[in-house]
């Protein structure tokens, strides 16, 4: 269908536009930009007038939790979620049940999100057999299976041996290894960052040491063997640092932050609100202004929601029994947009961290807006504010610290390969 | 935030930790247990205060001694008492805790007294109370994990005033494992709260919080040092627990470096009393010597802590909903 | 204390001490000789100090709080002293003379009465007041009375003990 998205404010980090200009649309693709093709007749045209139309979102971790978690959501329901928050193109972690280790349970991963027409699903393979640290994935099938990375989501893998080998193992295809910098012992059993609110509220904590041991570990392994690596949901100050330093020095890694630890510190667990039971967890202050520098220097490459639907009867029960987590895919937008507005961020900065650093990361033609290419786009009002309750979610994750709240920037419209999949 | 243990007008509408708690609301609980405590002298030891109110004690942590003396404080005051022990298996139905809750409310239950081995599960159900719009029925929190035990703490606080009367000038000292104890936590809240001067924690490093002196308290790891001109020394107990966790090598290095015997009682003002919340491991954290001892108050506590429910079940139940 | 502008007369109250002198007088001669006297706080508490001096005999005195026997404790709570009972003598068949400055609804003299018979089984109760005010709800009379009032609703009648250790007795509350 020929579609026309006139007068937005067109921002595309990647090729870095920022400009009020039309955008055509045609067979799938970006037909033109700001002057119509020639002979060109609209079927359709979206009055982007005040609106932001930008490339549509990646987020790198949405939990869509199928296969086997169909009670607390199903690729329907998260699907919906996805294109209702913008988001084009997403990443699932391999922590299904069972977990993505076999190439024909993500093919019909990817064929049950092929047909229902919302965003792209680009799975992550599980690096170990059954995420159990002893046995190597058949990674080679699960890459021509679709998987566009192996990792072992938060299950910990203790032995240095298997994980050198892993991580050489999914190099010979030529993929990045998902780590998340997590000491096994150091945080076992530990609910909360170990500072002062953990020692008030008496909740078994988590020493910073947990993130920056595993840090030391994944660099000294790529260093001794070049392996791409993509360290996922730094929390701490001094885990920043450490990247920045392995970047100076050329390491080839890359990282992300969750959207909510940009915002939220250990004190907003309050009186032990199970909605800040979080993976990694919510820790001090002086943590959550490091990565905000993070993000904004570039040591941080992009922001993800680690999107985690939780039952109710899951998240109400006391804190450390809760189970952790926080829906994130409607709420991506909108808490960037507050993160950026907060530290005087411009707004194609902010969109790149949500659009071209992911597209680079994952290695995928998307995240940006270029004739002939795909036309995924996200529409937005960056003006519009609304108050985050469950009857607006789409996600069947209802659990998020942020309920109650006002949040700014407002999805209009959300289109994958040329066809509208949204509206609001 | 709003505390969600004080009503709108700032009375007490549930008991869930003494952090927090203004200074005087804690004296006014302190204040009404003095006559309480000499209703337990009386042939009739019952007061109707509570009649035709039902207090259901919940247990999701066994723990005998607790439940025992909240049943006896709640008879005294001719309260219903309905003892429910779920202990490990709460979930074995399929029933989370807020369903339980919400059952036992739909039974007309006034008051819940919760014992729970996750810190926080208190908080929790007083905050499913208050969503719901059933303030009037009170929680009352007896040990939820490490957090707090906030009767525990008020009857410490009684046992000490009533011994040494003035907060504002002594030195007490908290001897043990810091760490896990929500004793502990509650009685530094409540010491530092009524204006003690000096709270010092003694023990090793590895069962001492991190950020323990964020409470409040001076740290020591030399336990001659510690109690050095103390007026209050308060021995937690040790569980067996901790010498598998890696925490401490033995029972016996333990008691020979922070076991409270004679010799190291001396060191303290010549009238300083000892107190134990119980149950005592004899010749882990004490010596029989000083727990039999002149200066052991540890009796008496138990007699103040009847005495101290009482207050507290009052004051709730009294208290509009 | 606020009064409306248009009441007519302020209420005249008789002087304690001398209210104190006449029921005093009414006992002399008709209370046993071993009567105990339980004042009931604060206001019969001083009175049943005074009377236990004034009148020969072996008086011993005797103490009551009556917070936890109130009937008014659902709505109203605790009140923020309570202080202790104190009776220092066998209830068990004695003869006891309850004492309260100000006899009204009757309402703490019910709670009283409760309170002692959970001390034990008393021969007999009487009960002696400084002033009988009206407005029973329940039916409970005075053995001996100092004085007899007709007072307005709104207004309380409160017994104050002075400096020198005079009582005194005023009237508080009125329209707001």
């Amino acid at each position: 269908m020929k579609i026309e998205i006139a007068n937005g404010r067109l921002i595309d980090p990647k090729h870095g536009v920022d400009r009020v200009a039309t955008l055509f649309v045609a067979a799938g693709k970006v037909a033109a930009i700001g002057e119509a093709p020639a002979g060109w007749s609209s079927k359709r045209t979206i009055d982007a007038t005040g609106l932001v139309v930008c490339p549509g979102l990646i987020d790198v971790a949405a939990r869509l939790r199928e296969p086997g978690f169909e009670y607390k959501a199903t690729l329907e329901s998260e699907m919906q979620a996805a294109v209702a928050g913008g988001v084009t193109s997403l990443a699932c972690p391999p922590d299904t049940d069972p977990p993505l280790d076999e190439p024909g349970l993500v093919q019909m991963l990817k064929h049950r999100a092929r047909s229902l027409n919302q965003a792209h699903v680009f799975p992550v393979g599980a690096l170990t057999v059954g995420l159990k640290g002893e046995e190597l994935t058949e990674m080679g099938e699960l890459a021509e299976a679709g998987c566009v990375a192996f990792s072992q989501a938060e299950a910990p893998l203790a032995d240095t041996g298997v994980l050198l080998r892993a991580m050489q193992y999914a190099a010979t295809f030529g993929h990045r290894v998902w780590l998340r910098p997590q000491d096994p012992h150091l945080g076992r059993g530990g609910v909360a960052h170990d500072g002062e609110v953990a020692t008030r509220l008496g909740l078994p904590a988590i020493p910073a040491a947990a993130e920056t041991i595993a840090l030391a570990t994944i660099f000294a392994l790529v260093r001794e063997t070049g392996v791409r690596v993509h360290l996922c949901r730094l929390s701490t100050a001094e885990g920043v640092a450490m990247v920045r330093a392995a970047k100076a020095e050329r390491l080839p890694v890359t990282c992300d932050v969750a959207v909510h630890h940009l915002h939220l510190c250990d004190v907003d667990i309050g009186w032990f609100d199970p909605q800040c039971r979080l993976v990694p967890p919510l820790r001090a202050t002086r943590d959550r202004a490091a990565l905000r520098a993070g993000i904004a220097d570039g040591t941080i490459d992009l922001v993800c929601s680690d999107h985690t639907p939780v039952d109710d009867d899951a998240k109400q029960l006391p804190f450390g029994e809760a189970e952790p987590g926080a829906t994130g895919l409607e709420l991506l937008l909108p808490l960037t947009l507050k993160w950026a507005a907060a530290d005087g961020v411009t707004l194609p900065a902010a969109l790149a961290r949500l659009t071209s650093q992911p597209a680079a990361m994952l290695g995928i033609d998307a995240g940006h807006l270029a004739v002939g290419h795909a036309a995924d786009v996200c529409i937005f009002d960056p003006e519009a504010h609304w108050t985050v309750e469950p009857a607006v979610l789409r996600s069947q994750g209802k659990n998020t610290p942020f309920l109650g709240l006002e949040v700014p920037g407002r999805v209009r419209a959300t289109l994958v390969a040329g066809q509208v999949v949204f509206e609001s | 935030m709003r505390n969600p243990q004080l009503d709108a007008a700032g009375n007490l509408t549930h008991l869930l930790t003494l952090e927090g708690l203004p200074a005087e609301v804690i004296v006014r609980i302190l204040d009404t247990a003095v006559p309480f405590v000499s209703i337990a002298e009386r042939d009739v030891k019952k007061v109707p205060l509570l009649r035709g109110r039902s207090v259901f004690n919940l247990f999701f942590e066994n723990s005998t001694r607790t439940r025992t003396t909240f049943e006896i404080a709640a008879k005294r005051l001719s309260a219903d008492v309905i003892n429910l022990n779920i202990g490990a298996s709460s979930t074995s139905k399929g029933e989370t805790l807020l369903d339980t809750i919400d059952n036992l409310v739909a039974m007309n239950a006034d008051m819940f007294v919760v014992r729970h081995s996750q810190s926080g599960a208190p908080h929790l159900i007083a905050a499913h109370l208050n969503r719901t719009r059933r303030a009037h029925v009170h929680v009352v929190n007896a040990g939820d994990g490490r957090h707090a035990h906030p009767t525990q703490g008020l009857l410490d606080l009684f046992t000490i005033r009533h011994y040494k009367q003035d907060f504002r000038r002594l030195r007490v000292a908290i001897v043990g494992d810091v760490l896990h104890s929500r004793v502990a936590r509650s009685l530094i809240h409540g010491l530092t709260t009524l204006g003690t001067p000096e709270v010092r924690a003694i023990g090793p490093k590895t069962l001492l919080p991190t950020a323990v002196r964020t409470l409040g308290v001076q740290v020591h790891h030399d336990m001659h040092a510690g109690l050095q001109g103390c007026d209050v020394v308060v021995m937690l107990r040790l569980q067996s627990e901790r010498m598998r966790g890696a925490l401490l090598p033995s029972a016996g290095e333990y008691f020979k470096h922070y076991g409270l015997t004679p010799e190291k009682l001396a060191l303290a003002k010549p009238d300083a009393i000892v107190m134990h919340p119980g149950p005592m491991n004899r010749g882990v954290e004490i010596d029989s010597a000083v727990a039999d001892g002149a200066r052991s108050v540890i009796l008496p506590q138990v007699t103040f802590g009847i005495a101290v429910r009482m207050a507290v079940l009052s004051l709730l139940a009294g208290s509009a909903g | 204390m606020t009064r409306k502008a248009d009441e007519a007369t302020p209420v005249a109250l008789p002087d304690a001490e001398q209210t104190l002198a006449s029921l005093a007088d009414r006992m002399r001669g008709a209370v046993a000789f071993d009567a105990k006297f339980v004042g009931i706080y604060s206001g019969g508490a001083w009175l049943a100090e005074r009377l236990a001096q004034m009148i020969p005999g072996e008086h011993p005195v005797g103490y009551i709080d009556v917070s936890f026997y109130r009937d008014d404790f659902g709505s109203k709570g605790l009140k923020p002293e309570v202080k202790r009972t104190a009776l220092p003598f066998d209830v068990e068949g004695a003869t006891i003379v309850l004492v309260d400055d100000v006899l009204y609804t009757g309402r703490s003299v019910r709670a009283a009465i409760n309170e002692l018979f959970d001390f034990g089984r008393p021969a007999r109760v009487e009960l002696a007041v400084l002033v009988d005010r009206g407005g029973r709800e329940l039916p409970v009379e005075a053995t001996y009375t100092g004085a007899r009032l007709a007072v307005a609703r709104d207004l309380s009648i409160v017994l104050s003990r002075l400096a020198d250790g005079r009582l005194a007795l005023a009237a508080e509350g009125g329209h707001a």
